[in-house]
């Protein structure tokens, strides 16, 4: 997959972040190789809007989402929030920058300190940076911890395992919140959650959004979940993007064989829907050396030669849809088109 | 199959339940985790149990097939298997029936393989000790069990390390070792819930045919009803610690009673609503089933809850047909719950999307 190609990037001044040909390598100790994580992705969030980013174990989606926050830095590649390139910020600058952008992740037990009672640990952003008097502090701690459904008389007397998983989710969402960020970057934040914990979550994700004026990327390999939380969506393969577009045109018309295999994988909670025999058999080749051409062509139905030599690039196939592919399921008849914004 | 088996009707269960209670002493007090569940499962037949966090599901599939740990454990009521009562055997005698008889899948394949012995080892293990071969001979089989789980390149999988394959492979090593011995019950304790949504599908598309091909019976635990829909013949939905609807999967679905079952089913996000829609949710969290609260155990969550409910905890009730029993005072349809879902939709509380079911 694709691709690269930048041609679904808007021009628009409301971008509040840009990401440009983003690659993350890693180095497999002194043997020389590497795992390419992330090869030369590119996206852009406008203020307000939430952005899914969708894939399988290994796609890459996780350290997009770290690369934005510098942990670490990108191999190469720029990362523009809110007009400045944080790439190549210093430690400290940075450090301020990631005020922010918050993260929250998938595993809410282990990401909260064990042994700080719940209110200290939602606290802790504002000490850090001397957000206003304690009793301020403490203010905020506790108004922010009503909003996301947490009694703060218990939050000062408990510790996080007295919480369930979907109570730590919302404390992890009250920490993210409380320095006030512009940008919340959700990794897998509903994954490790019942269905009905996780519908509670989202949900919570969506009025705070509304409430705090925030704008999210959410990172998540279910693309129910991923489909009914975003504006639009990006599909990633094996470090690259396959398709973009908003989530009611991808489900409608996914032009990707690889967003339609992930379409029909999900089980649908209906017993008189036949299941979909997967076209597709087996799992992602190693990141260490990808397959060349489209990245996703050893495991396509309808790889031709093109595909294993010609990488595709991001071409538009109806207003604000794009996918990087060669023989795309509808939309093929399109001429390729680079918009001229 | 030895002869008592082949004499056994097709109908006659192969694992029966009957009032089974599975209670741990905690600091706080007696656990109920498992309250009293009655269950049956033909052979062949697939059953799901499908419940929330701490539902009981995963206790009453361990407590099946007696791995309980042996300390702080009141159990009571009786387990049979092909008509003989297995609940009250100690670990020894069960050994005969673990892996030849009864096996077990877990949810994360990390864990449940030794890291440090080769998958061709670990698969062999209970070929040597339940059949009795010999190392070049489990070896030949383990390849030909790597095989049949559609593990590519079987031979050279043997010779690896766990840490050496992907979560969906090991999820499929796990399958190959429990196969191994030509199990008649399988228990699937969440098997895919760690896995990604393509590969999942390939596991449970695995798991029914391994099912069919070997007429196995197959007990599912999850979470997700989505998941069960398409993979199983009967629906179990438990919650804190009891069944409260248990019917065949496509009455489950066409015809709920239970408005604990409703709920779960419309909590799932769904692929044909437009995106944003508003999910409905299930308010509060599971009962505490160091004290669970008097009356029907789902009430302090129900949107439908009359005081009868607070009060009185509602027997098992048959629906429609026998084979769909659930617990309610006012399920599903009833007059009650219809005055009641005619309230909240006036005040706005019911969320739209649970017509598209």
């Amino acid at each position: 997959m694709a691709g690269t190609g930048k041609a679904h990037l808007r021009d628009d001044q409301n971008v509040l972040l840009r990401v440009e040909d983003l690659v993350v390598e890693f180095p497999i100790g002194r043997t020389g190789l590497k795992v390419n994580a992330v090869s030369g992705i590119s996206f852009d969030v406008l203020k307000g809007e939430t952005l899914g980013i969708v894939g399988e174990s290994g796609c890459g989606k996780s350290t997009t989402g770290r690369a934005i926050m510098q942990l670490p830095s990108p191999t190469s590649g720029s990362v523009i929030f809110d007009g400045t390139e944080l790439t190549t910020l210093s430690g400290e600058a940075m450090r301020e920058a990631r005020t922010k952008i918050q993260m929250i992740f998938q595993d809410p037990i282990s990401s909260l300190n064990p042994r700080r009672n719940v209110r200290d640990i939602v606290l802790e952003p504002l000490s850090i940076w001397k957000r206003g008097t304690n009793a301020e502090q403490l203010a905020a701690v506790d108004k922010i911890l009503e909003h996301v459904g947490i009694d703060p008389q218990r939050a000062a007397e408990s510790k996080p395992h007295q919480f369930s998983g979907g109570q730590c989710q919302r404390i992890s969402i009250a920490r993210s919140l409380v320095l006030n960020p512009q940008m919340i970057i959700c990794d897998e934040p509903v994954s490790a959650l019942d269905v009905s914990v996780q519908a509670q979550v989202v949900n919570l994700l969506e009025d705070l959004k509304k409430e705090f004026e925030l704008t999210l990327v959410f990172i998540a390999h279910d693309l129910a979940v991923v489909k009914n939380i975003s504006d639009r969506i990006a599909v990633m393969y094996l470090g690259k993007i396959c398709e973009v577009s908003s989530s009611d045109d991808l489900y409608r018309n996914p032009a990707h064989p690889y967003t339609d295999v992930l379409l029909s994988s999900i089980p649908v909670p209906d017993p008189t829907v036949a299941i979909k025999k997967i076209s597709v058999e087996g799992e992602p080749p190693s990141p260490v050396s990808p397959p060349a051409g489209c990245r996703f062509n050893p495991r396509c139905p309808n790889a031709s030669d093109r595909c294993r030599s010609e990488e595709p690039t991001l071409r538009e196939i109806e207003p604000g849809h794009f996918v990087a592919c060669h023989h795309p399921l509808t939309g093929g008849e399109v001429p390729v088109t680079v918009r001229s914004n | 199959m030895n002869q008592s088996e082949m004499v056994r009707s097709e109908h006659e269960p192969l694992v029966e339940t009957i009032d089974v209670k599975t209670h741990f002493k905690t600091a706080r007090g007696i656990a109920r985790a498992v309250d009293g569940v009655s269950i049956q499962i033909r052979r062949g037949q697939s059953l799901g149990v499908v419940g929330e966090s701490g539902s009981g599901k995963t206790v009453l599939s361990r407590s099946i097939m007696g791995l309980l740990p042996r300390n702080g454990v009141i159990r009571e009521g009786s387990v049979r298997y092909q008509g003989q009562e297995i609940g009250n055997r100690s670990d020894k005698e069960m050994q005969s029936i673990w892996g030849r008889e009864m096996a077990m899948i877990f949810q994360d394949p990390m864990t449940s393989l030794n890291p440090v012995m080769k998958v061709g080892k670990q698969i062999a293990e209970s070929l040597r000790k339940n059949l009795g071969m010999s190392a070049t001979e489990a070896l030949a089989v383990a390849e030909k069990l790597l095989h049949d789980v559609r593990i590519p390149e079987p031979a050279r999988r043997l010779n690896q390390y766990p840490h050496e394959l992907s979560g969906g492979m090991r999820q499929r090593v796990m399958i190959a070792i429990a196969m191994a011995c030509g199990p008649n019950m399988l228990f699937a304790d969440e098997p895919t819930t760690a896995l990604d949504v393509t590969v999942q599908a390939q596991i449970l598309e695995l798991l029914s045919e391994q099912k069919r091909e070997r007429n196995m019976s197959l007990l599912l635990v999850t979470h997700n009803l989505g998941v069960v829909a398409g993979y199983t013949d009967e629906i179990a939905v438990m919650y804190g610690g009891k069944v409260v609807e248990k019917a065949p999967t496509k009455t489950l679905f066409a015809n709920t009673k239970m408005p604990y079952t409703e709920a779960l089913l419309s909590s799932i996000p769904r692929l044909d609503q437009p995106s944003h829609s508003r999910l409905s949710t299930i308010p509060g969290r599971p009962p505490d089933i160091v004290h669970p609260p008097k009356g029907c155990r789902f009430a302090p969550r129900c949107a439908y809850v009359r005081d009868l409910c607070l009060n009185e905890e509602p027997e098992l009730q048959q629906a429609d047909s026998p084979d769909h029993t659930y617990r309610c005072f006012y399920p599903v349809g009833s007059p009650e719950y219809l005055e009641r879902r005619v309230e909240l939709t006036r005040k706005g509380e019911l969320v739209e999307s649970e017509g598209s079911n």
